[in-house]
Protein backbone atom coordinates (compact mmCIF):
# COMPACT_ATOMS: atom_id res chain seq x y z
CA UNK A 1 0.00 0.00 0.00
CA UNK A 2 1.20 3.46 -0.89
CA UNK A 3 0.10 5.14 2.35
CA UNK A 4 1.90 8.34 1.45
CA UNK A 5 -0.26 8.66 -1.63
CA UNK A 6 -3.47 8.09 0.29
CA UNK A 7 -2.45 10.70 2.80
CA UNK A 8 -1.48 13.15 0.07
CA UNK A 9 -4.79 12.82 -1.75
CA UNK A 10 -6.70 13.04 1.51
CA UNK A 11 -4.94 16.14 2.82
CA UNK A 12 -5.04 17.81 -0.61
CA UNK A 13 -8.79 17.29 -0.82
CA UNK A 14 -9.34 18.36 2.77
CA UNK A 15 -7.36 21.54 2.10
CA UNK A 16 -9.96 22.46 -0.51
CA UNK A 17 -12.61 21.98 2.17
CA UNK A 18 -10.79 24.09 4.75
CA UNK A 19 -10.32 26.90 2.23
CA UNK A 20 -14.09 27.23 2.10
CA UNK A 21 -14.70 26.28 5.71
CA UNK A 22 -17.05 29.16 6.42
CA UNK A 23 -19.27 28.29 3.45
CA UNK A 24 -19.13 24.63 4.37
CA UNK A 25 -20.18 25.51 7.89
CA UNK A 26 -22.71 28.27 7.36
CA UNK A 27 -24.80 26.80 4.58
CA UNK A 28 -25.86 23.64 6.47
CA UNK A 29 -26.56 25.69 9.60
CA UNK A 30 -28.80 28.09 7.69
CA UNK A 31 -30.59 25.42 5.71
CA UNK A 32 -31.19 23.34 8.84
CA UNK A 33 -32.61 26.36 10.62
CA UNK A 34 -34.90 27.01 7.65
CA UNK A 35 -36.15 23.44 7.71
CA UNK A 36 -36.94 23.82 11.38
CA UNK A 37 -38.82 27.03 10.76
CA UNK A 38 -40.81 25.64 7.84
CA UNK A 39 -41.35 22.02 8.83
CA UNK A 40 -40.92 22.22 12.57
CA UNK A 41 -42.81 25.39 13.37
CA UNK A 42 -45.33 25.75 10.54
CA UNK A 43 -46.24 22.13 9.87
CA UNK A 44 -45.15 20.70 13.19
CA UNK A 45 -47.66 22.85 15.03
CA UNK A 46 -50.40 20.90 13.24
CA UNK A 47 -48.84 17.42 13.49
CA UNK A 48 -47.79 17.54 17.08
CA UNK A 49 -46.37 14.05 17.59
CA UNK A 50 -45.30 11.08 15.49
CA UNK A 51 -45.19 7.78 17.36
CA UNK A 52 -44.69 9.62 20.61
CA UNK A 53 -41.89 11.87 19.36
CA UNK A 54 -42.41 15.60 18.81
CA UNK A 55 -42.47 16.40 15.09
CA UNK A 56 -39.53 18.78 15.42
CA UNK A 57 -37.36 16.00 16.84
CA UNK A 58 -38.82 13.43 14.47
CA UNK A 59 -37.44 15.19 11.37
CA UNK A 60 -33.88 15.54 12.75
CA UNK A 61 -32.60 12.14 11.50
CA UNK A 62 -34.15 12.74 8.08
CA UNK A 63 -32.62 16.22 7.88
CA UNK A 64 -29.19 14.92 8.74
CA UNK A 65 -29.50 12.09 6.23
CA UNK A 66 -30.69 14.46 3.51
CA UNK A 67 -27.65 16.70 3.95
CA UNK A 68 -25.16 13.91 4.49
CA UNK A 69 -26.24 12.09 1.35
CA UNK A 70 -26.28 15.14 -0.91
CA UNK A 71 -23.03 16.48 0.55
CA UNK A 72 -21.25 13.14 0.23
CA UNK A 73 -22.32 12.81 -3.39
CA UNK A 74 -21.46 16.34 -4.38
CA UNK A 75 -18.10 16.36 -2.58
CA UNK A 76 -16.96 13.04 -3.97
CA UNK A 77 -18.26 13.59 -7.49
CA UNK A 78 -16.68 17.03 -7.70
CA UNK A 79 -13.44 15.77 -6.13
CA UNK A 80 -12.77 13.33 -8.95
CA UNK A 81 -14.57 15.19 -11.74
CA UNK A 82 -12.53 18.36 -11.28
CA UNK A 83 -9.12 16.74 -12.00
CA UNK A 84 -10.70 15.11 -15.02
CA UNK A 85 -12.10 18.44 -16.16
CA UNK A 86 -8.91 20.47 -15.77
CA UNK A 87 -6.61 17.62 -16.83
CA UNK A 88 -4.67 17.06 -13.61
CA UNK A 89 -5.88 13.47 -13.63
CA UNK A 90 -2.76 12.66 -15.70
CA UNK A 91 -0.79 12.75 -12.51
CA UNK A 92 -3.04 10.30 -10.75
CA UNK A 93 -2.91 7.93 -13.70
CA UNK A 94 0.87 8.05 -13.95
CA UNK A 95 1.45 7.70 -10.20
CA UNK A 96 2.40 4.44 -8.50
CA UNK A 97 -1.02 4.03 -6.95
CA UNK A 98 -3.76 1.47 -7.36
CA UNK A 99 -7.51 1.98 -7.40
CA UNK A 100 -7.92 1.22 -3.73
CA UNK A 101 -5.50 3.98 -2.75
CA UNK A 102 -7.17 6.53 -5.02
CA UNK A 103 -10.58 5.61 -3.66
CA UNK A 104 -9.42 5.70 -0.05
CA UNK A 105 -7.98 9.17 -0.56
CA UNK A 106 -10.86 10.75 -2.45
CA UNK A 107 -13.76 8.92 -0.85
CA UNK A 108 -12.19 9.22 2.59
CA UNK A 109 -11.95 13.00 2.22
CA UNK A 110 -15.49 13.34 0.81
CA UNK A 111 -16.89 11.17 3.59
CA UNK A 112 -15.06 13.19 6.24
CA UNK A 113 -16.56 16.41 4.91
CA UNK A 114 -20.04 14.91 4.83
CA UNK A 115 -19.61 13.61 8.36
CA UNK A 116 -18.52 17.04 9.52
CA UNK A 117 -21.65 18.55 8.04
CA UNK A 118 -23.83 15.84 9.58
CA UNK A 119 -22.41 16.66 12.99
CA UNK A 120 -22.92 20.39 12.44
CA UNK A 121 -26.57 19.76 11.60
CA UNK A 122 -26.99 17.53 14.61
CA UNK A 123 -25.56 20.28 16.82
CA UNK A 124 -27.75 22.93 15.18
CA UNK A 125 -30.81 20.75 15.66
CA UNK A 126 -30.04 20.43 19.34
CA UNK A 127 -30.55 24.20 19.57
CA UNK A 128 -34.13 23.89 18.30
CA UNK A 129 -35.42 20.68 19.84
CA UNK A 130 -34.77 18.39 22.77
CA UNK A 131 -32.82 15.48 21.40
CA UNK A 132 -32.29 12.17 23.10
CA UNK A 133 -30.20 9.66 21.28
CA UNK A 134 -31.05 6.15 22.46
CA UNK A 135 -28.29 4.34 20.56
CA UNK A 136 -25.47 6.86 20.08
CA UNK A 137 -23.01 4.26 18.83
CA UNK A 138 -25.43 2.91 16.23
CA UNK A 139 -26.29 6.48 15.25
CA UNK A 140 -22.63 7.31 14.56
CA UNK A 141 -22.10 4.02 12.76
CA UNK A 142 -25.09 4.66 10.52
CA UNK A 143 -23.97 8.17 9.77
CA UNK A 144 -20.38 7.10 8.98
CA UNK A 145 -21.56 4.26 6.76
CA UNK A 146 -23.91 6.56 4.89
CA UNK A 147 -21.11 9.08 4.39
CA UNK A 148 -18.85 6.38 2.99
CA UNK A 149 -21.37 4.68 0.75
CA UNK A 150 -22.75 7.88 -0.73
CA UNK A 151 -19.24 9.23 -1.24
CA UNK A 152 -18.46 6.06 -3.18
CA UNK A 153 -21.62 6.63 -5.19
CA UNK A 154 -20.61 10.24 -5.80
CA UNK A 155 -17.16 9.09 -6.88
CA UNK A 156 -18.78 6.88 -9.52
CA UNK A 157 -20.93 9.79 -10.71
CA UNK A 158 -17.83 11.99 -10.94
CA UNK A 159 -16.09 9.46 -13.14
CA UNK A 160 -19.17 8.89 -15.25
CA UNK A 161 -19.96 12.57 -15.79
CA UNK A 162 -18.61 14.16 -18.94
CA UNK A 163 -19.80 17.67 -18.20
CA UNK A 164 -21.07 19.75 -15.30
CA UNK A 165 -24.73 19.13 -16.21
CA UNK A 166 -24.29 15.39 -15.88
CA UNK A 167 -22.57 15.94 -12.57
CA UNK A 168 -25.80 17.47 -11.26
CA UNK A 169 -28.16 15.14 -13.08
CA UNK A 170 -28.26 12.10 -10.81
CA UNK A 171 -28.25 14.00 -7.51
CA UNK A 172 -31.08 16.25 -8.70
CA UNK A 173 -33.14 13.76 -10.64
CA UNK A 174 -32.77 10.65 -8.55
CA UNK A 175 -31.20 11.19 -5.16
CA UNK A 176 -33.11 14.26 -3.96
CA UNK A 177 -36.55 12.81 -4.85
CA UNK A 178 -35.66 9.48 -3.24
CA UNK A 179 -34.55 11.23 -0.07
CA UNK A 180 -37.61 13.46 0.09
CA UNK A 181 -39.91 10.52 -0.57
CA UNK A 182 -37.91 8.27 1.72
CA UNK A 183 -39.60 9.35 4.91
CA UNK A 184 -37.30 12.22 5.86
CA UNK A 185 -40.21 14.33 7.02
CA UNK A 186 -42.89 11.74 7.75
CA UNK A 187 -43.33 8.21 8.93
CA UNK A 188 -44.31 5.91 6.11
CA UNK A 189 -47.11 4.61 8.31
CA UNK A 190 -48.79 7.96 7.61
CA UNK A 191 -49.15 7.02 3.92
CA UNK A 192 -52.09 5.21 2.29
CA UNK A 193 -51.44 1.43 2.16
CA UNK A 194 -50.63 1.32 -1.57
CA UNK A 195 -47.99 3.99 -1.19
CA UNK A 196 -46.57 2.24 1.84
CA UNK A 197 -45.82 -0.75 -0.38
CA UNK A 198 -44.41 1.36 -3.22
CA UNK A 199 -42.20 3.25 -0.79
CA UNK A 200 -40.52 0.04 0.26
CA UNK A 201 -38.80 -0.02 -3.15
CA UNK A 202 -37.04 3.19 -2.25
CA UNK A 203 -33.67 2.20 -0.81
CA UNK A 204 -33.36 5.47 1.10
CA UNK A 205 -36.32 4.47 3.27
CA UNK A 206 -34.18 1.80 4.90
CA UNK A 207 -31.37 4.18 5.66
CA UNK A 208 -33.55 6.87 7.18
CA UNK A 209 -35.58 4.33 9.11
CA UNK A 210 -32.44 2.75 10.55
CA UNK A 211 -30.99 6.11 11.43
CA UNK A 212 -34.21 7.16 13.11
CA UNK A 213 -34.20 3.92 15.11
CA UNK A 214 -30.79 4.89 16.49
CA UNK A 215 -32.31 8.13 17.77
CA UNK A 216 -35.73 7.12 19.03
CA UNK A 217 -35.76 3.34 19.08
CA UNK A 218 -38.56 3.18 16.53
CA UNK A 219 -38.43 2.37 12.86
CA UNK A 220 -40.56 1.92 9.73
CA UNK A 221 -38.70 -1.22 8.75
CA UNK A 222 -36.74 -3.72 10.91
CA UNK A 223 -33.28 -2.48 11.82
CA UNK A 224 -31.68 -5.63 10.39
CA UNK A 225 -33.11 -4.78 6.98
CA UNK A 226 -31.71 -1.27 7.26
CA UNK A 227 -28.26 -2.61 8.01
CA UNK A 228 -28.52 -5.01 5.10
CA UNK A 229 -29.56 -2.18 2.79
CA UNK A 230 -26.63 0.08 3.67
CA UNK A 231 -24.16 -2.82 3.52
CA UNK A 232 -25.57 -3.90 0.17
CA UNK A 233 -25.39 -0.40 -1.26
CA UNK A 234 -21.80 0.03 -0.08
CA UNK A 235 -20.89 -3.34 -1.59
CA UNK A 236 -22.49 -2.47 -4.95
CA UNK A 237 -20.62 0.81 -5.12
CA UNK A 238 -17.33 -0.92 -4.26
CA UNK A 239 -17.83 -3.41 -7.07
CA UNK A 240 -18.63 -0.61 -9.51
CA UNK A 241 -15.51 1.33 -8.52
CA UNK A 242 -13.34 -1.78 -8.79
CA UNK A 243 -14.72 -2.43 -12.27
CA UNK A 244 -14.12 1.19 -13.32
CA UNK A 245 -10.46 1.02 -12.44
CA UNK A 246 -10.01 -2.45 -13.85
CA UNK A 247 -11.32 -1.41 -17.25
CA UNK A 248 -10.20 2.21 -17.12
CA UNK A 249 -13.75 3.23 -18.05
CA UNK A 250 -14.01 6.98 -18.70
CA UNK A 251 -10.57 7.63 -17.22
CA UNK A 252 -7.92 5.81 -19.23
CA UNK A 253 -7.97 6.18 -22.97
CA UNK B 1 25.75 1.57 -20.29
CA UNK B 2 22.60 -0.28 -19.43
CA UNK B 3 19.25 0.68 -20.92
CA UNK B 4 17.10 2.35 -18.33
CA UNK B 5 14.07 2.38 -20.58
CA UNK B 6 13.27 -0.28 -23.08
CA UNK B 7 10.28 -0.25 -25.42
CA UNK B 8 9.56 -3.35 -27.50
CA UNK B 9 7.12 -3.53 -30.41
CA UNK B 10 4.73 -1.13 -28.77
CA UNK B 11 1.42 -0.86 -30.58
CA UNK B 12 -1.45 1.43 -29.65
CA UNK B 13 -4.62 0.93 -31.61
CA UNK B 14 -7.75 2.85 -30.68
CA UNK B 15 -11.23 1.37 -30.77
CA UNK B 16 -11.97 3.13 -34.04
CA UNK B 17 -9.05 1.29 -35.64
CA UNK B 18 -6.67 4.24 -35.69
CA UNK B 19 -3.15 3.11 -35.02
CA UNK B 20 -1.29 5.78 -33.06
CA UNK B 21 1.80 3.60 -32.56
CA UNK B 22 2.62 0.81 -34.96
CA UNK B 23 5.33 -1.27 -33.38
CA UNK B 24 7.77 1.14 -31.78
CA UNK B 25 10.99 -0.27 -30.32
CA UNK B 26 13.43 1.93 -28.48
CA UNK B 27 16.22 1.62 -25.94
CA UNK B 28 17.31 4.58 -23.85
CA UNK B 29 20.49 4.59 -21.85
CA UNK B 30 20.88 5.97 -18.40
CA UNK B 31 21.83 9.63 -18.31
CA UNK B 32 21.23 10.47 -21.94
CA UNK B 33 18.94 13.02 -23.50
CA UNK B 34 16.81 11.69 -26.28
CA UNK B 35 14.75 14.03 -28.41
CA UNK B 36 11.76 12.61 -30.23
CA UNK B 37 11.08 14.70 -33.26
CA UNK B 38 7.98 14.52 -35.30
CA UNK B 39 5.13 16.51 -36.76
CA UNK B 40 1.83 16.97 -34.92
CA UNK B 41 -0.08 13.72 -34.63
CA UNK B 42 3.01 11.58 -35.17
CA UNK B 43 2.49 9.60 -31.98
CA UNK B 44 5.00 11.35 -29.70
CA UNK B 45 2.54 12.06 -26.91
CA UNK B 46 0.89 8.66 -27.27
CA UNK B 47 4.27 7.00 -26.83
CA UNK B 48 4.97 8.98 -23.66
CA UNK B 49 1.45 8.51 -22.31
CA UNK B 50 1.68 4.77 -22.79
CA UNK B 51 5.04 4.52 -21.04
CA UNK B 52 3.74 6.61 -18.14
CA UNK B 53 0.50 4.68 -17.73
CA UNK B 54 -1.97 7.29 -18.89
CA UNK B 55 -3.03 5.17 -21.84
CA UNK B 56 -2.72 1.42 -22.19
CA UNK B 57 -0.77 -0.09 -25.04
CA UNK B 58 -2.52 -2.62 -27.28
CA UNK B 59 0.51 -4.90 -27.50
CA UNK B 60 4.22 -4.84 -26.90
CA UNK B 61 6.09 -4.21 -23.69
CA UNK B 62 7.88 -1.45 -21.85
CA UNK B 63 10.33 -1.75 -18.96
CA UNK B 64 11.72 1.07 -16.86
CA UNK B 65 14.80 0.20 -14.85
CA UNK B 66 13.97 -3.44 -15.53
CA UNK B 67 10.42 -3.14 -14.18
CA UNK B 68 7.58 -3.92 -16.53
CA UNK B 69 5.13 -1.00 -16.65
CA UNK B 70 2.15 -3.32 -16.22
CA UNK B 71 3.24 -6.03 -13.79
CA UNK B 72 5.71 -3.82 -11.93
CA UNK B 73 3.87 -0.54 -12.35
CA UNK B 74 4.68 0.73 -8.88
CA UNK B 75 8.45 0.39 -9.23
CA UNK B 76 8.37 1.55 -12.84
CA UNK B 77 6.25 4.64 -12.21
CA UNK B 78 8.20 5.64 -9.13
CA UNK B 79 11.19 6.15 -11.41
CA UNK B 80 9.33 8.37 -13.87
CA UNK B 81 8.58 12.06 -13.82
CA UNK B 82 6.22 13.44 -16.45
CA UNK B 83 5.88 17.01 -17.61
CA UNK B 84 2.79 17.05 -19.80
CA UNK B 85 2.30 19.19 -22.84
CA UNK B 86 -0.86 20.88 -21.64
CA UNK B 87 -0.68 23.12 -18.59
CA UNK B 88 -2.83 21.00 -16.31
CA UNK B 89 -2.84 22.57 -12.88
CA UNK B 90 -5.40 23.31 -10.20
CA UNK B 91 -5.87 27.07 -10.52
CA UNK B 92 -6.73 27.74 -6.86
CA UNK B 93 -3.91 25.71 -5.34
CA UNK B 94 -0.71 27.20 -4.02
CA UNK B 95 2.51 26.18 -5.70
CA UNK B 96 4.05 24.54 -2.65
CA UNK B 97 0.92 22.48 -1.91
CA UNK B 98 0.64 21.10 -5.39
CA UNK B 99 4.33 20.14 -5.37
CA UNK B 100 3.98 18.49 -1.96
CA UNK B 101 0.97 16.61 -3.27
CA UNK B 102 2.94 15.25 -6.20
CA UNK B 103 5.76 14.06 -4.00
CA UNK B 104 3.37 12.27 -1.66
CA UNK B 105 1.41 10.75 -4.50
CA UNK B 106 4.57 9.03 -5.69
CA UNK B 107 5.09 7.57 -2.25
CA UNK B 108 7.96 9.75 -1.09
CA UNK B 109 8.04 10.95 2.51
CA UNK B 110 7.74 14.68 3.12
CA UNK B 111 11.01 16.51 2.46
CA UNK B 112 10.57 20.26 2.35
CA UNK B 113 14.31 20.84 2.06
CA UNK B 114 14.40 18.91 -1.20
CA UNK B 115 11.33 20.73 -2.49
CA UNK B 116 12.91 24.06 -1.62
CA UNK B 117 16.01 23.09 -3.57
CA UNK B 118 13.90 22.07 -6.56
CA UNK B 119 11.81 25.23 -6.48
CA UNK B 120 14.90 27.40 -6.17
CA UNK B 121 16.50 25.61 -9.10
CA UNK B 122 13.43 26.51 -11.16
CA UNK B 123 13.32 30.10 -9.85
CA UNK B 124 9.98 29.36 -8.24
CA UNK B 125 10.84 29.68 -4.57
CA UNK B 126 9.55 33.23 -4.18
CA UNK B 127 6.29 32.10 -5.81
CA UNK B 128 5.80 29.12 -3.55
CA UNK B 129 2.79 30.63 -1.80
CA UNK B 130 1.21 32.06 -4.94
CA UNK B 131 -1.94 30.57 -6.32
CA UNK B 132 -1.31 28.92 -9.65
CA UNK B 133 -3.81 31.14 -11.45
CA UNK B 134 -1.68 34.16 -10.49
CA UNK B 135 1.34 32.83 -12.39
CA UNK B 136 2.37 33.53 -15.96
CA UNK B 137 2.32 30.77 -18.55
CA UNK B 138 6.05 30.25 -18.29
CA UNK B 139 5.90 30.01 -14.51
CA UNK B 140 3.10 27.47 -14.74
CA UNK B 141 5.26 25.34 -16.95
CA UNK B 142 7.99 25.50 -14.33
CA UNK B 143 5.48 24.36 -11.75
CA UNK B 144 4.75 21.34 -13.92
CA UNK B 145 8.46 20.59 -14.02
CA UNK B 146 8.73 21.05 -10.26
CA UNK B 147 5.87 18.61 -9.76
CA UNK B 148 7.55 16.06 -12.01
CA UNK B 149 10.87 16.47 -10.19
CA UNK B 150 9.34 16.50 -6.72
CA UNK B 151 9.66 12.75 -6.27
CA UNK B 152 13.25 12.56 -7.53
CA UNK B 153 12.63 10.61 -10.75
CA UNK B 154 15.43 8.91 -12.63
CA UNK B 155 13.70 9.27 -15.96
CA UNK B 156 12.07 12.54 -16.92
CA UNK B 157 9.65 12.94 -19.80
CA UNK B 158 9.20 16.42 -21.18
CA UNK B 159 6.34 16.56 -23.64
CA UNK B 160 6.83 19.63 -25.82
CA UNK B 161 8.55 21.60 -23.07
CA UNK B 162 8.87 24.73 -25.14
CA UNK B 163 5.52 24.81 -26.87
CA UNK B 164 4.16 28.32 -26.48
CA UNK B 165 7.17 29.45 -24.50
CA UNK B 166 9.15 32.59 -25.30
CA UNK B 167 12.75 32.46 -26.42
CA UNK B 168 14.21 33.41 -23.08
CA UNK B 169 12.26 30.81 -21.15
CA UNK B 170 13.17 28.22 -23.74
CA UNK B 171 16.85 28.96 -23.14
CA UNK B 172 16.20 28.65 -19.39
CA UNK B 173 14.51 25.35 -20.00
CA UNK B 174 17.54 24.08 -21.89
CA UNK B 175 19.74 25.07 -18.99
CA UNK B 176 17.48 23.24 -16.58
CA UNK B 177 17.65 20.17 -18.78
CA UNK B 178 21.43 20.41 -18.95
CA UNK B 179 21.53 20.68 -15.15
CA UNK B 180 19.36 17.61 -14.77
CA UNK B 181 21.51 15.65 -17.17
CA UNK B 182 24.56 16.62 -15.14
CA UNK B 183 22.87 15.18 -12.06
CA UNK B 184 22.37 11.89 -13.89
CA UNK B 185 18.70 12.12 -14.88
CA UNK B 186 17.70 10.47 -18.11
CA UNK B 187 15.58 12.78 -20.23
CA UNK B 188 13.23 12.06 -23.06
CA UNK B 189 11.71 15.09 -24.67
CA UNK B 190 9.41 15.53 -27.58
CA UNK B 191 9.53 18.56 -29.72
CA UNK B 192 8.81 19.80 -33.15
CA UNK B 193 11.38 22.53 -32.81
CA UNK B 194 14.40 21.14 -34.54
CA UNK B 195 16.71 23.69 -32.96
CA UNK B 196 15.69 22.40 -29.57
CA UNK B 197 16.72 18.86 -30.41
CA UNK B 198 19.87 20.16 -32.02
CA UNK B 199 20.74 22.23 -28.96
CA UNK B 200 20.27 19.74 -26.16
CA UNK B 201 19.86 16.16 -27.33
CA UNK B 202 22.47 13.40 -27.36
CA UNK B 203 20.39 11.24 -29.61
CA UNK B 204 17.51 11.99 -31.88
CA UNK B 205 14.58 9.83 -32.80
CA UNK B 206 12.34 10.74 -35.67
CA UNK B 207 8.78 9.60 -35.42
CA UNK B 208 6.03 9.96 -37.99
CA UNK B 209 2.66 8.26 -38.36
CA UNK B 210 3.25 6.08 -35.33
CA UNK B 211 6.55 4.69 -36.57
CA UNK B 212 10.00 5.40 -35.31
CA UNK B 213 11.85 6.13 -38.54
CA UNK B 214 15.28 6.24 -36.95
CA UNK B 215 17.18 6.81 -33.73
CA UNK B 216 20.75 8.04 -33.99
CA UNK B 217 23.45 10.00 -32.27
CA UNK B 218 22.81 13.61 -33.13
CA UNK B 219 26.27 14.16 -34.60
CA UNK B 220 26.23 10.93 -36.57
CA UNK B 221 22.80 11.72 -37.91
CA UNK B 222 23.85 15.12 -39.05
CA UNK B 223 26.99 13.82 -40.68
CA UNK B 224 25.32 10.84 -42.25
CA UNK B 225 22.39 12.72 -43.61
CA UNK B 226 24.38 15.89 -44.09
CA UNK B 227 24.34 17.30 -47.53
CA UNK B 228 26.48 20.27 -48.22
CA UNK B 229 25.76 22.93 -50.74
CA UNK B 230 28.22 25.15 -52.51
CA UNK B 231 26.80 28.36 -53.86
CA UNK B 232 28.80 30.03 -56.57
CA UNK B 233 27.84 33.66 -57.19
CA UNK B 234 28.39 34.86 -60.71
CA UNK B 235 29.05 38.27 -62.23
CA UNK B 236 26.68 37.65 -65.14
CA UNK B 237 23.28 35.94 -64.88
CA UNK B 238 22.83 32.56 -66.56
CA UNK B 239 19.60 31.06 -67.76
CA UNK B 240 20.84 27.73 -69.04
CA UNK B 241 23.82 25.62 -68.07
CA UNK B 242 26.37 24.79 -70.78
CA UNK B 243 26.44 21.10 -71.73
CA UNK B 244 29.97 20.73 -70.36
CA UNK B 245 28.51 21.04 -66.85
CA UNK B 246 25.78 18.42 -67.34
CA UNK B 247 27.72 15.88 -65.24
CA UNK B 248 27.33 17.93 -62.03
CA UNK B 249 24.33 18.15 -59.71
CA UNK B 250 23.76 21.84 -60.34
CA UNK B 251 20.84 24.17 -59.87
CA UNK B 252 20.52 27.76 -61.02
CA UNK B 253 19.41 30.29 -58.39
CA UNK B 254 16.08 32.00 -59.02
CA UNK B 255 17.67 35.24 -60.22
CA UNK B 256 20.24 33.41 -62.32
CA UNK B 257 23.09 35.12 -60.49
CA UNK B 258 24.37 31.92 -58.88
CA UNK B 259 24.65 28.20 -59.39
CA UNK B 260 24.21 25.81 -56.49
CA UNK B 261 26.14 22.58 -56.26
CA UNK B 262 24.97 19.84 -53.91
CA UNK B 263 27.51 17.28 -52.75
CA UNK B 264 28.06 14.67 -50.12
CA UNK B 265 30.64 15.46 -47.47
CA UNK B 266 31.34 11.78 -46.86
CA UNK B 267 32.46 10.91 -50.38
CA UNK B 268 36.17 10.87 -51.06
CA UNK B 269 35.99 13.26 -53.96
CA UNK B 270 33.53 16.08 -53.70
CA UNK B 271 34.11 17.20 -57.28
CA UNK B 272 34.61 20.80 -56.29
CA UNK B 273 37.97 21.26 -58.00
CA UNK B 274 36.69 19.85 -61.28
CA UNK B 275 33.53 21.94 -61.12
CA UNK B 276 35.40 25.18 -60.57
CA UNK B 277 37.74 24.41 -63.45
CA UNK B 278 34.85 23.54 -65.75
CA UNK B 279 32.99 26.71 -64.77
CA UNK B 280 36.04 28.78 -65.75
CA UNK B 281 36.35 26.88 -69.01
CA UNK B 282 32.71 27.60 -69.79
CA UNK B 283 33.54 31.29 -69.41
CA UNK B 284 31.54 31.92 -66.27
CA UNK B 285 33.13 34.46 -63.96
CA UNK B 286 32.89 33.73 -60.25
CA UNK B 287 32.28 36.56 -57.80
CA UNK B 288 31.98 34.70 -54.51
CA UNK B 289 31.70 31.22 -52.98
CA UNK B 290 29.80 30.01 -49.95
CA UNK B 291 29.02 26.58 -48.47
CA UNK B 292 26.09 25.59 -46.34
CA UNK B 293 25.67 22.51 -44.15
CA UNK B 294 22.11 21.19 -44.09
CA UNK B 295 20.50 21.53 -40.70
CA UNK B 296 18.59 18.94 -38.74
CA UNK B 297 15.48 20.60 -40.01
CA UNK B 298 16.34 19.84 -43.62
CA UNK B 299 17.16 16.27 -42.64
CA UNK B 300 13.90 15.96 -40.81
CA UNK B 301 11.78 17.38 -43.57
CA UNK B 302 13.56 15.07 -46.01
CA UNK B 303 12.89 12.02 -43.86
CA UNK B 304 9.24 12.71 -43.25
CA UNK B 305 8.68 13.48 -46.92
CA UNK B 306 10.44 10.25 -47.86
CA UNK B 307 8.19 8.35 -45.51
CA UNK B 308 5.10 9.93 -46.98
CA UNK B 309 6.15 9.04 -50.51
Amino acid sequence: MNWQAIRSIYTFEMARFFRTLMQSFISPVISTSLYFVVFGAAIGSRIDQVDGVSYGAFIVPGLIMLSVMTQAISNASFGIYFPKFIGTIYELLSAPVNFLEIVLGYVGAAATKALFIGIVILATSALFVDLEIQHPFAMMAFMVLTCISFSLFGFIIGIWAQNFEQLQLIPLLIVTPLVFLGGSFYSISMLPPVWQTITLFNPVVYLISGFRWAFFGMADVPIGLSLLAIAGFTGLCMIAVWWIFKTGWRIRK
Amino acid sequence: MAAILSVRDLVKRYDDGFEALSGVSLEIEQGEILALLGPNGAGKTTLISTICGITEGTSGSVTVGGHDIVTGYREARRMIGLVPQEINLEPFERVINTVRFSRGLFGKPKDDAFLEKTLRQLSLWDKKDSRIMELSGGMKRRVLIAKALSHEPEVLFLDEPSAGVDVELRKDMWEIVAGLKASGTTIILTTHYIEEAEAIADRIGVIAKGELLLVEEKQALMTRMGQKQLQIDLTEPVSKLPSTLAGYDLDIAADGMAVIYSYDTRSERTGITGLLADLSKAGMVMRDLQTKQSSLEDIFVGLVAEDAA
